[in-house]
């Protein structure tokens, strides 16, 4: 298999290539103690001002963790973690107060964001998109705020959502994920630090792209983003989620939980690309993305549509899920991740069948190459009362490399008669026919595969928005063409 | 007394009306033929007859020899003497075809009080109509539709008619996906069938298959309702001229 | 929190590790499954691969000290395969020479009482008794280990091909009042080149609890027909742990049926010890009123080029409860490997469910693996098709169902083994609706 090991060459160049989007801003901190105890909680929570129930709340997360075990069910390895060796709180000098234009925000900030090639000052005039980028915990750039008020949408950071609407957040916080759901949920509802609100009022389709950028940049610091979307009946709207981080060698936590609800008639779109720091090629360092994402499907009708595009992280363990309790609500989970040298991913998705019709779809498609390992790891949960519930699933893997390992565990239950399920899955290596074809046709190897790679991927690449779908084509690039990145 | 008498009859499939008021009477012998765009309803009428799930006659009323055609579930219609050629004959795995036609023949002959047929006498009673219709036994032992290629599935469907012997046979879109030389065969099988006790309603989008089937009756059936009614020459003057004429809308 | 719960550690009071006839191997395999099971206990739902299966209603039973078996039991002739061939019957997991008939064995060809032999010959057995179904969290293998006493060998020496199947017949029965445990074990050793069909019937009458063990060593280009018929009493608990261990090129076709039970579990474990193994675990299953019906199948792709082949079909009706769990490994060597498992169930009836897991492990670039899970009602396009043709709803429903499992019949690659099976699935299903018209 010449043409096999070529590739593995080419796909391993890709740490030649360096992490692009690796360097460290020096930005002065104001940070917790080191460690975690009720006083870190009481720290988080003063810092912010929040009312004594969300205190209250944390507290009870915080002890509710202390007697959780690890979750050890997932195929991913990694050495015990040492909660006490990290920080709580990290919040750039400058939010103290809070910029009111772009001119007022760190120069240093600016550059990073120019670094990672996101043009933050034309945004306003070019992208229509609505940026509420958080650097560290704390948002301190929110654009567009002016044209969403107009139609009443809500939009912008979760600690200011808890000063402003506190009753939507009391009413909705932990409704989706409450904090007894996992260790990691748990860790996150104690500690969370910010991360993005949104609310769309009865029957308003939200007129742009709403966005946020993830950035993680302190050294130790933990990285818990809370995020709260609320689709009222009748709305709608589209959720971008992008992310990368500097190069560093420690191993990060990142422990984020999203929420989403849809009313009746609501949809929301949630779309994911996601890129932090894989580690290098010996598997050093890289992030431990431990997310907790899941959408309650609570009104009929209502809609809720999960994309990913998981390139990076050393390791990946993340579901996001959908529970479909009303009458003909609609799930759906498009995931590409791609796993290259020493990188764990262990994704998938819940769907769970409460009302009647309810409907979900399921198409992951996984590339591991390298020392790689990844697995799809899925439920379809079909209850007694949910007639005519219908799932299609479909999950394929690809394996580059006689190195890497791809799982497939579904896991599927069903009590009603009148439902339908059907799950398929199918492990390949890349056709050598389909290789041969393209490299006759005048491709080189690297293009070929590349293009065969993303044909595998295009039933989840349409499912993005467009001003997603390039920066997503644009990862997988850097993922497997190696020094053509 | 007429073999089939359809009144008035509107249908509903969810919340869309589909027949918006059809009538139509087929005497012993005739061949009648309904014609019209993609969409009027044809196919839903040949379901409502059949007794398929899914349709909501709000409206109107359809005898069969005299009697309440649509209180009666789809195996009795079928007993009775209503046959219905599918334009998607369903593919089943694992029911041989020889076993289904078995089943439904002795089915049939139970309720008309005909003794069930022995094997033997099986084996030739098909074979006799398989061999017109050049179906061969291998078809026969091939799961029903399983990997039939479409002149296969349409050729079963006649012979399964053919087997049956029903009194009114309604052919949907049988003409659909077939080259000229399997539908002459399959043509010929129709008109084998006919005779002066049994009535035909012919479903079809084209003229085409009207050289073959030669109609008594044309009806053009379009928006849910019969928009007019000829002798076999309508067919020809639909051929050249479109709906459009009739439906009032542009030529398809 | 589970630390906190006490361990289900029944059938371990009767344990008796050494016996006096026994070769020092014999007693040592009994003290190491006994420890085993001392450690785990019986499997809690908390453990992966029990995760659908509960056996908590079997721990809270009681039963019979595992003595001998009880005497006067009947053949049921009417539930067992119609098959002719050579007949060995096993009566709460002891061998019956009086009840069996292997006159005429040919030359080559070896059936016996695991009990005698353990006695005349252990030398032929020690190299592979307990040295196939050695894996680590198997508790009832190694419960099955602990109460080591009787069962029925195969051995079929080298080139040996057999032109009549061996039937084994495995009766239960309660002794006396009390419901019967019984951990019988069988051995079979095909050597290279050899050909042979088996066939297990599981039938019996009252409560019993069944937790069988079997080891297969199939040698190099040999080929097992290897078909299980499980009819047990709706009262029994039958749980079964058979282990495959294939050489190069060698062929097995394997096929289970399983409408019997009140909890059944069938679990195989097929190691594909070669290259170019043909391997074949098909299997159907019917299950009504309260049952309870699991099959479990661990594929393990060690060697380059192999074949496997899974193929599910059951029908649920009523309560009745239905676990499939599949799970595909290729090794980092297997490449090359060709893996498919279908799995399809039909629910009839509200209440029945059904929990599925197939599952791919894949360390291996150039393969070739796919699954497919399906569980729906019967097609109603289908159904109206055959109404349409004059057929009642009744009739063209068992059509259907019929349909749908003969699929998996269909599998058999045995041409006799599969007429009889297909026979008796059919007057199971047959027998069923008419248990279903008369309850009306």
């Amino acid at each position: 298999m010449a043409a096999t090991s070529e590739t593995v060459e080419q796909v391993q160049t890709l740490a030649d290539d360096g992490y692009k989007h690796g360097f460290v801003t020096d930005i002065e901190m104001e940070t917790a103690p080191k460690g975690l105890s009720e006083d870190t909680v009481r720290f988080i929570s003063a810092k912010k001002n929040e009312p004594e129930w969300l205190l209250e709340w944390r507290l009870t997360a915080y002890r509710h963790w202390l007697t959780m075990p690890e979750p050890t069910w997932s195929k991913v390895s990694f050495p015990p973690i040492d909660y006490q060796d990290s920080y709580y709180f990290a919040a750039p000098k400058s939010d103290k107060d809070k910029p009111k234009s772009l001119d007022e925000i760190d120069p240093k900030l600016l550059e990073t964001y120019e670094k990672l090639g996101i043009p933050l000052l034309e945004q306003e005039m070019l992208a229509g998109v609505a940026v509420d980028a958080v650097f560290d915990s704390v948002s301190v750039a929110t654009t567009y705020k002016k044209k969403l008020e107009e139609v009443g949408v809500i939009f912008g950071s979760i600690s200011d959502a808890i000063q402003t609407h506190p009753e939507l957040i009391r009413k909705y916080l932990g409704s989706v994920v409450p904090y007894g759901d996992n260790k990691h949920a748990a860790l996150n509802s104690a500690v969370f630090t910010d991360g993005s609100f949104v609310y769309i009022p009865k029957g308003v389709r939200c007129p742009m792209e709403l966005s946020t950028y993830f950035r993680i940049n302190a050294e130790n610091t933990g990285q818990f983003e809370r995020t709260l979307i609320i689709a009222d009946e009748g709305s709608y709207v589209s959720y971008l989620e992008g992310c990368t981080a500097p190069q560093r060698d420690e191993n990060q936590l990142h422990a984020a939980v999203v929420e989403l609800v849809t009313l009746d008639d609501a949809e929301i779109k949630y779309s994911t690309v996601q890129n932090w720091y894989p580690g290098d090629e010996e598997g050093r360092g890289g992030i431990y993305n431990f997310v907790t994402k899941r959408g309650l499907c609570q009104g009929r009708n209502s809609k809720i549509a999960w994309t990913q595009v998981e390139t990076g992280s050393a390791i990946t363990w993340k579901y996001p899920s959908c529970i479909l309790k009303g009458d003909n609500s609609i799930g759906e989970f498009y995931s590409v991740a791609i796993t290259n040298n020493m990188q764990q991913a262990d994704t998938g998705t819940k769907m769970i069948h409460i009302g009647k019709n309810t409907r979900s779809t399921i198409v992951s498609k996984g590339i591991s190459a390298g020392r790689a390992d990844q697995s799809y790891r899925g439920l379809v949960k079909i209850l007694a009362g949910a007639e005519g519930a219908r799932n299609h699933t479909q999950c394929d893997s690809l394996l580059i490399g006689d190195q890497c390992g791809a799982h497939t565990v579904p896991y599927i239950e069903c009590a009603n008669p009148t439902a339908s399920v059907e799950h398929e899955a199918t492990t390949a290596k890349i056709n050598d026919d389909q290789l041969f074809y393209c490299q006759q046709r005048g491709l080189n190897e690297e293009e070929a595969v590349s293009l065969i790679v993303n044909g595998f991927c295009k039933d989840v690449m349409k499912t993005l928005p467009m001003e997603f779908a390039v920066e997503a084509q644009k990862l997988i690039g850097i993922s497997l063409e190696g020094s053509v990145g | 007394m007429p073999l089939l008498e359809i009144q008035n009859l509107h249908a509903t499939v969810g919340d869309k009306e589909i027949l918006k008021g059809i009538n139509l009477v087929i005497k012993p012998g005739q061949v009648h033929a309904i014609m019209g765009p993609n969409g009027s309803g044809k196919s839903t009428l040949s379901y409502i007859l059949a007794g398929r799930d899914g349709y909501d006659v709000t409206k109107g009323e359809v005898l069969f020899d005299g009697k309440d055609l649509l209180s009666m579930p789809a195996d009795e219609r079928a007993c009775a003497g209503l046959f219905l050629g599918f334009q998607y004959p369903v593919e089943i795995p694992g029911v041989a075809t020889m076993t289904f036609l078995k089943t439904a023949l002795n089915a049939v002959r139970a309720y008309r009080g005909d003794d069930p047929l022995d094997a033997m006498q099986f084996l030739n009673y098909v074979r006799e109509r398989a061999m017109v219709l050049n179906v061969t036994d291998d078809m026969l032992r091939r799961a029903l539709n399983v990997g039939f290629s479409g002149g296969e599935k349409k050729r079963n469907e006649i012979l399964q008619m053919a087997v049956l012997e029903p009194r009114l046979a309604v052919l949907d879109e049988t003409d659909s996906g077939l080259d000229i030389d399997a539908l002459k065969i399959v043509a010929e099988g129709v008109n084998a069938m006919r005779t002066p006790e049994r009535g035909m309603l012919v479903i079809t989008h084209y003229q085409r298959l009207l050289n073959y089937i030669e109609p008594d009756h044309v009806h053009v059936l379009a928006q849910g309702r019969i928009l007019q009614s000829g002798g076999k020459e309508l067919a020809l003057e639909l051929e050249k001229n479109g709906y459009g004429d009739i439906t009032g809308a542009e030529a398809a | 929190m589970s630390r906190n719960v006490t361990k289900l550690l029944p059938f371990v009071d009767e344990v008796q590790v050494s016996r006096p006839d026994d070769a020092p191997w014999t007693s040592a395999l009994r003290q190491e499954g006994f420890n085993r099971y001392r450690e785990s206990g019986l499997p809690t739902p908390r453990t992966e691969a029990w995760k659908y299966t509960n056996l908590r209603r079997l721990a809270g039973m009681n039963f019979a000290p595992n003595e001998a078996a009880p005497e006067g039991v009947a053949i049921p002739e009417d539930h067992l395969v119609k098959i002719d061939g050579f007949r060995a019957v096993v009566i709460n997991g002891r061998f019956q020479a009086n009840l069996s008939d292997l006159s005429g064995l040919p030359r080559g060809l070896r059936v016996e009482g695991l009990a005698n032999m353990l006695r005349k010959s252990p030398a032929l057995l020690e190299p592979l008794l307990g040295r196939i179904a050695i894996r680590d969290n198997r508790p009832l293998t190694a419960l099955n280990a602990a109460h080591l006493d009787d069962g029925l060998c195969v051995f079929v020496e080298k080139g040996v091909v057999l032109d009549k199947p061996i039937h084994i017949v495995s009766i239960g029965a309660p002794c006396g009042d009390e419901a019967a445990s019984f951990h019988p074990r069988l051995l079979v050793s095909l050597g290279a080149g050899s050909v042979a069909t088996i066939v297990e019937s599981h039938v019996g009458k009252g409560a019993y609890f069944s937790n069988g063990v079997a080891e297969f060593v199939v040698g190099a280009d040999a080929v097992l027909n290897h078909y299980k018929v499980q009819e047990e009493s709706d009262e029994a608990y039958h749980l079964a742990d058979t282990t495959l261990r294939l050489e190069d090129r060698s062929t097995y076709d394997g096929f289970t049926f399983q409408s019997g039970g009140v909890l059944a579990r069938n679990e195989i474990y097929a190691c594909l010890d070669g290259e170019n193994v043909d391997c074949r675990v098909n299997a159907a299953y019917l299950g009504a009123g309260k049952q309870h019906i699991d099959n479990t199948v661990f594929i393990d792709h060690v060697k380059p080029g192999s074949r496997s082949r899974e193929v599910c079909k059951g029908v649920l009706d009523d309560q009745s409860r239905a676990v499939f769990q599949g799970k595909i490994l290729v090794r980092k060597d297997a490449q090359k490997t060709d893996g498919f498992q279908l799995n399809k169930a039909l629910l009839l009836s509200r209440g029945a469910e059904i929990d599925s897991k197939p599952e791919l492990e894949i360390y291996a670039d150039d393969v070739k693996c796919s699954h497919g899970a399906t569980v729906g009602e019967l097609d109603a396009d289908a159904l109206f098709y055959l109404r349409s043709r004059g057929i009642d709803t009744v009739a063209a429903r068992n059509l259907l169902i019929s349909a749908f499992v003969a699929e998996a019949v269909a599998e058999i690659q045995s041409e006799t083994v599969r007429d009889a099976v297909s026979d008796m699935v059919q007057v199971k299903l047959e027998m069923r609706h008419e248990g279903r018209v008369n309850e009306r």
